[in-house]
């Protein structure tokens, strides 16, 4: 394999990068569970740090995970339907419009949570409510249960499939529930673990957005950096590792899922 | 109910929610950025006030030197990952997408563990070596997130090029420097320009990372997020995240025109 001095470059400057993102995510780990991390490993080993950080932060890691889960009701029931309707419609329409929902892809999440705060930031009870930080996560995740949802779709002859269901009498409801759904599924299953694993790691929007009672795991996490010792910042950074790592895993496993169908 | 009052009524339910939570507050937000002391003016100000304007090019400094950064790595790593199998690939390409899912803030604290003053560098370095929280730290953190993107939309570019090309063109006597600029450069040009779109626009817009080490520098969400927390200066605020928010939405145009698909952006 490494015949030639250029392979042996590359193979340095892949596993320079690997290194570069690794080690700190290894310091990290390490740092949680070691009694001192200013004498080193050398100090002990001890889960004091994880209990602490359960005991200070729990409620935040709760409404993360409800958070995540109604958002994830929310683009399910919006986005899956709104999908199918795109599939339907395929036409410069419907792309107009796919490109006025993905915007909030492009648009930075301080950007957007500035302008939801104009709009609603003076509604009292909907302010302090954590809807509000739904309806900033909702608006993130959105185009990704779209697009997954659509491509799939858009993949599949879904019109065929259509037309023998109409013909044997099944009405338009029935076919999008028993046909159109069933056949997309790859796609919303994909779509469903990228909201879920954005939505728990959603910093950029829910900062604005958050009151001190509503603190979402992320901000949290910024939190315990800004004045918490970096042993219990490094052990609540591992509970959040704990959580993503294997969303993020299943996520790219169904993505490549659903890819296969595209193809 | 005819199909396609159902079609229509599929839509309804995401037409109404774009409404009034994109839609409204967009416009609101557009023009709130002209309802301060200078009208319209204030994108003028942007340009003529030092602070705005030294904001505004380091920002733009930063995220370009990020983008061809990230390029140079990725690039480099995702050719060798695509074109060479062998034990550990695997394991080297889940490293290298791992930060795919993580926070901004959670970058920043990568940073600090490596570059602060309790961190690594640190403490293998004989002296003071700190470096999260300069501009070093911060481009760090943005190549940090940066490589994952770059990396994905590159190695999905480079597993289409025919590997006949390059058989031929090393039976023809070409060397591999020869091979790199004439066969493969060119062959993933399109996806470099996407995925470099990708990062530079992710760059500009990366507020967690910034939040977490940029305490000395000014970059722009930083700046907008003090105008509009410690100033109050709220059509400041709005016309500085109009700019940013029309660059990243250009760039992540480009990048959809040159290869289908955008990688979520955040960080």
């Amino acid at each position: 394999m490494l015949k030639s001095p250029a392979k042996i470059l590359q193979l340095a400057v892949t596993l320079i990068a690997c290194a570069f993102l690794l080690v700190p995510t290894l310091q990290s780990v390490l740092a949680g569970v070691t009694v001192n991390y200013f004498q080193g490993v050398k100090s002990g080993l001890t889960l004091k740090w994880i209990w602490e950080v359960w005991d200070l932060y729990s409620s935040s890691i709760f409404l993360s995970i409800w958070l995540a889960f109604c958002c994830l009701i929310c683009t399910l029931l919006i986005g899956v339907p709104a999908a199918y309707a795109l599939a339907r419609n395929p036409g410069r329409m419907s792309r107009v419009l796919e490109e006025f929902i993905s915007l909030p892809l492009a648009v930075p999440g301080l950007a957007l949570a500035l302008a939801l705060l104009q709009v609603y930031g003076s509604v009292q009870g909907f302010r302090v409510h954590w809807s509000f930080i739904l309806v900033g996560h909702v608006l993130y995740t959105m185009p990704f249960m779209v697009r997954s949802v659509l491509s799939v779709m858009a993949a599949i002859d879904l019109k065929t499939l259509e037309e023998g269901a109409a013909s044997l009498g099944a009405p338009a409801w029935r076919r999008f529930i028993d046909i159109a759904v069933p056949n997309a599924m790859p796609g919303v299953l994909a779509g469903s673990l990228t909201v879920v694993t954005l939505s728990i790691g959603e910093f950029n929007l829910t900062w604005m957005l958050h009151t001190p009672f509503l603190k979402t795991l992320p901000v949290g996490l910024a939190d315990s950096y800004a004045s918490m010792r970096l042993e219990i910042a490094s052990a609540y950074t591992l509970v959040f590792f704990i959580m993503i790592v294997p969303l993020l895993m299943a996520m790219q496993w169904a993505s490549a899922r659903a890819q296969r169908i595209l193809k | 109910m005819s199909s396609r009052t159902f079609v229509a009524l599929c839509f309804l339910p995401l037409a109404i929610f774009t409404l009034a939570f994109l839609a409204l507050p967009l416009v609101r937000l557009i023009l709130a950025s002209g309802e301060g002391e200078a009208g319209w003016a204030i994108y003028l100000e942007i340009l003529q006030k030092p602070r705005y304007l030294s904001t505004l090019i380091q920002t733009v400094v930063i995220s370009v030197l990020v983008t061809i950064a990230a390029l140079a790595v990725s690039t480099t790593a995702g050719l060798f990952l695509v074109r060479n199998r062998f034990p550990g690939r695997g394991v080297l390409l889940s490293i290298l997408t791992l930060p795919l899912a993580f926070p901004g803030v959670v970058v920043g604290f990568m940073i600090i563990l490596l570059g602060g003053r309790q961190g690594l560098i640190n403490q293998i370095t004989p002296g003071h070596v700190v470096f999260a929280y300069s501009a070093f730290g911060l481009f760090l953190g943005y190549l940090y997130f940066s490589i994952p993107r770059v990396l994905l939309t590159v190695m999905a570019a480079a597993e289409k090029i025919d590997p006949a090309l390059e058989e031929a063109a090393l039976t023809l006597g070409a060397s591999p420097y020869r091979i790199v600029c004439d066969v493969l450069l060119p062959a993933l040009m399109p996806a470099m320009i996407a995925a470099g779109a990708i990062a530079f626009a992710t760059a500009m817009g990366a507020f967690g990372t910034a939040f977490t080490l940029a305490t000395n520098i000014d970059v722009l969400p930083m700046v907008i997020y003090t105008e509009f927390t410690l100033s109050a200066n709220i059509a400041m605020a709005s016309a500085l995240s109009v700019i940013l928010g029309l660059v990243t939405w250009a760039m992540l145009l480009i990048a959809r025109s040159f290869a289908g698909g955008t990688v979520a952006a955040g960080g």
